[in-house]
């Protein structure tokens, strides 16, 4: 019984920060339509922010959770929403997502800089102490019962006041109920004398403080032996699943979700461990928030999404003729050829890995670009795709490649058929919690891949070499990357790639002309699965093999955000991020730790920039207007006649 | 008015339902659009008359009722099913494939049949609804009037049996009104049953043999257009909200 109690208090106490991390992305989803997918990753700076202050600057505790949630928080939020989401009020679902995958890597990057030598433990102690470090505590119901931490108690005292204050204030206050309006309808709002942008930042800066308040409760319990970035942001992924039971909308039943969240991930830790295999049972904690996340997207009726902004399109995309896209194919193997000839090593090796990742990056093209659809799980099937290499025929046959290609694909479908009905927001959340279970249930379960190794994958056997130089293996890409360019063209200029553009354009009209969407998803789902991989064929063949630090998720995001921010819609632009994430991680070996995290310095001035121009750069036209880009990706600039629908409050 | 003798009506509602929680919509619609004219539905602002196409589509689950289809119950066919059973609309907020050129945007159209259409068939089309020139232009920077010309254009695309027209006028000149006007006549002429919603009630009077009046999501009224300008629970609908002023 006293374990059963015990397990019940665990779920209780994780399940109230849970809900106070779920709720905080209710509050900013509502008033801003923005799902903030940075939510746990808030939390993430606050807890260190908490470590900081107390442990290493030795101010008190309580001063130290005041500065943070009450100036910390909202400070940084004001900044944000000025920075990153003031432009794009009303923009698409996959735009506004993006730029909160942005604000996620750029906080992990922060965090990277600030917090990441290893030399340091950055260990949280417990709340209400005795002198000698024991943690206060009472015990109930005698022998058999259970000890409460006070800091548990307290954990759970905090967060139902402040849930019940926060539903108070929506319902009844003013501010509360224009802050509910707003998201419905900026102008209304606006003729009704409310200024929308003060509301949003109200939105916003609500989320973030209850995102603190979740991690400076959460640290004492998660961080004993030491916080660590990833560990934390993850935390949102319980926020992610809980708000879904809430449907984005209702605080109670987020809170519902959430208590009910913590206790099954905590019974099961309890209870399961010994009836299941050994490697899933060591990364049970990650695995049940997420699927959970899963099982809710998919049974949880869909909520009425913050409706789609039609801000006008000011350019669109024109479409590569043949001989363009030949001319592209061929100047992209000839530049590498020559490269491959005069390069040192680490060159080759970052070209060739970067050329795998741009396959990835052209899969992304497809997908994201033409169809709309968010995929947060690309190097998920990258990682599919290298596996079955890799276990098939020695690792470096033409077969191998085939049944990779093959498997992933219908891995793809198989992730497409389930998630058909969800849109948008749920689409890229059911991606993200796929990625995410792969991750832990598979690569990085040690009796699939044995911990801290690699699967070995070969390179791609040639005709009359007895091995594959690393020149030729950049070649082999390079001819695969062209290849794939190829074919991503030819579907845009063909009748189905039109198709995968208007499902993505207007989903309504797609229906009315007699077209089935769902036919066309599963189809372009599979087919970039496919892609991708066959990307991490090459991926891995350049580096003998694959493992789970290849395809964590956060990888999937960032190779997203780069391929977005240079043009989603443009084959340069896939290449140009499959390069960009394949090189920025050697690049900041090279300089001085000041910058060690360059990935999320360059991810936080792309999204920037890409708040502001949604095309990416490739898209901006002083620049196509300049340059001729390779595959005749540019622009043709629409003047927007269209009327606009800016923040009424922009102006 | 029931199916005539020849069969079934082209497009039949049948007392149709919708509730949003404890709103009602729509409460038990009928009506019916017949193969080779116009028919109007008109009503004040909120009447229902956009949600009335979205059960038509499909695009909204009615709590109860009907619709068919040239005989054939399509009430729980999905949007898509509804489109290749003859059923065409354009939409009042503009629903344009906004990244594609108005010939594109017909092209999709003209390839969802699969059949192969040659390549100046989307050009026809936007030729005979009177913005062939507009063909390579993309559509979002095209004037609203213009870009529903193209809406219409696709609609036509499927070669549609049944047409839904949700205020088509709106953003057209004088001159575009009555060239739209002439064509909606001679669509009708081509035996396609054609409903129009619009807030132009003088125009819809002018162009439909048979009219239907929607209010608080009820028909109150449905005959030739002499019969609905004399009928006083119309008068009493529009002149009790004031006539609309948008």
């Amino acid at each position: 019984m006293s374990v059963f109690l015990s397990f019940t208090v665990l779920g209780i106490v994780f399940g109230a920060v849970y809900g106070l991390l779920a709720i905080g992305l209710v509050v900013t989803y509502n008033t801003t339509g923005v799902f903030n997918f940075a939510q746990g990753a808030v939390g993430m700076v606050a807890a260190f922010s908490y470590w900081e202050l107390w442990q290493n600057e030795h101010w008190p505790f309580l001063l130290a959770i005041v500065f943070i949630v009450f100036v910390e928080a909202p400070l940084l939020a004001l900044i944000v929403e000025f920075v990153l989401f003031r432009r794009i009020h009303g923009a698409t679902v996959e735009r506004s997502l993006m730029v909160s995958l942005g604000l996620l890597v750029i906080l992990l990057g922060v965090a990277t800089i600030f917090w990441s030598s290893p030399d340091i433990i950055r260990a949280v102690p417990p709340y209400f102490t005795q002198s000698n470090g024991t943690v206060l505590s009472v015990h109930l119901f005698g022998s058999n019962g259970v000890t409460l931490q006070y800091q548990q108690i307290m954990i759970v005292i905090v967060t139902a006041v402040v849930g019940v204050a926060l539903g108070l204030f929506l319902r009844r206050a003013r501010l509360g109920v224009a802050m509910r309006a707003v998201v419905d309808d900026p102008e209304l709002v606006a003729l009704a004398g409310a200024k929308p942008y003060r509301l949003s930042q109200m939105g916003w800066v609500l989320g973030f403080m209850l995102a603190a308040l979740a991690g400076v409760l959460i640290a004492p319990l998660v961080g004993q032996t030491g916080l660590t970035s990833v560990q934390l942001t993850l935390l949102a992924l319980n926020g992610f699943a809980a708000a879904v039971v809430g449907r984005l909308r209702s605080l109670p039943m987020t809170f519902v979700g959430a208590l009910i969240l913590g206790l099954v991930t905590y019974y099961a830790q309890g209870y399961l461990p010994g009836h299941i295999n050994a490697g899933l049972a060591a990364v049970l904690v990650e695995v049940i928030p997420v699927v959970f996340l899963f099982v809710a997207l998919l049974v949880i009726p869909a909520a009425r999404l913050a409706p789609a902004g039609r801000l006008a399109v000011r350019a669109v995309p024109r479409v590569a003729s043949v001989r363009q896209s030949m001319a592209g194919a061929a100047l992209l193997i000839a530049v590498m050829v020559v490269l491959a000839a005069i390069v040192g090593a680490t060159a080759l090796s970052t070209l060739s890995q970067g050329l795998a990742l741009g396959i990835v990056g052209l899969s992304l093209v497809l997908l994201v670009g033409f169809a709309g659809q968010v995929s947060l799980c690309q190097l998920t099937f990258m990682g599919i795709g290298a596996f079955t290499m890799g276990k098939t025929l020695g690792g470096d046959s033409w077969w191998g490649l085939l049944l990779a290609v093959a498997v992933s694909g219908a891995v793809g479908a198989l992730v497409a058929l389930p998630t058909l009905r969800l849109r948008g927001l749920y689409l890229a959340l059911a991606t993200f919690a796929f990625g995410a279970v792969m991750y832990s249930a598979f690569f990085d379960n040690s009796s699939v891949i044995s911990d801290g190794t690699s699967i070995g994958v070969g390179r791609l056997r040639l005709p009359f070499m007895s091995s594959v130089s690393n020149q030729a293996e950049l070649i082999e890409v390079a001819v695969a990357a062209a290849l794939c360019a190829l074919l991503v063209g030819l579907v845009r200029r063909s009748a189905y790639g039109r198709r995968l553009v208007a499902m993505s354009d207007s989903p309504a009209a797609f229906a009315m002309v007699g077209l089935n969407a769902v036919r066309t998803k599963v189809i372009v789902f599979s087919l970039s699965a496919a892609m991708a991989g066959l990307g991490g064929v090459f991926y891995a063949g350049q580096q003998g093999g694959i493992g789970a630090t290849d395809v964590q998720y956060i990888g999937s995001l960032t190779l997203l955000l780069f391929v977005a921010i240079w043009g989603i819609r443009t084959l340069t632009g896939a290449l140009l991020g499959g390069m960009t994430a394949a090189a920025l991680p050697v690049l900041q070996t090279h300089l001085p730790t000041s910058l060690a995290d360059l990935i999320g310095l360059a991810a936080g001035i792309g999204i920037v920039l890409l708040a502001r121009h949604p095309e990416g750069v490739l898209g901006m036209t002083w620049l196509t207007n300049r340059v001729r880009l390779p595959f005749g990706d540019a622009q043709n600039r629409v003047e927007p006649i269209a009327v606009e629908r800016e923040v009424a409050s922009a102006a | 008015m029931p199916p005539d003798a020849e069969g079934a009506a082209a497009l039949a509602v049948e007392h149709v339902t919708v509730r949003f929680g404890g709103v009602v919509a729509l409460s038990g619609v009928s009506l019916f659009a017949e193969a080779g004219v116009v028919t109007g539905l008109i009503g004040p602002n909120g009447a229902g008359k956009t949600t009335l196409f979205n059960v038509i589509t499909g695009l909204q689950r009615p709590s109860s009722g009907s619709v068919s289809l040239g005989g054939t119950d399509v009430t729980r066919a999905r949007t898509y099913r509804r489109a290749r059973l003859g059923m065409a609309r354009t939409f009042q907020r503009l629903e344009l494939f906004s990244t594609l050129s108005a010939a594109d945007n017909v092209r999709v159209g003209l390839e969802a049949g699969e059949r192969s259409a040659p390549p100046s068939a989307a050009f026809d089309l936007l030729e005979r609804v009177g913005v062939g020139e507009e063909a390579a232009a993309p559509v979002s920077s095209l004037p609203t009037g213009s870009a529903r010309l193209v809406e219409l254009a696709r609609a036509l695309s499927t070669d549609p049996k049944v047409l839904l027209l949700d205020e088509p006028f709106s953003g057209l000149d004088e001159e575009e009104s009555a060239t739209l006007g002439r064509l909606l006549t001679s669509l009708a002429g081509e035996g396609r049953a054609i409903l129009l919603v619009e807030h132009d009630t003088d125009l819809v009077l002018q162009l439909c043999s048979t009219v239907h009046v929607l209010d608080f999501g009820e028909v109150i009224a449905s005959g030739a257009p002499d019969a609905i300008r004399k009928n006083p629970a119309v008068q009493d609908a529009y002149l009790g909200h004031g006539k609309d002023a948008e």
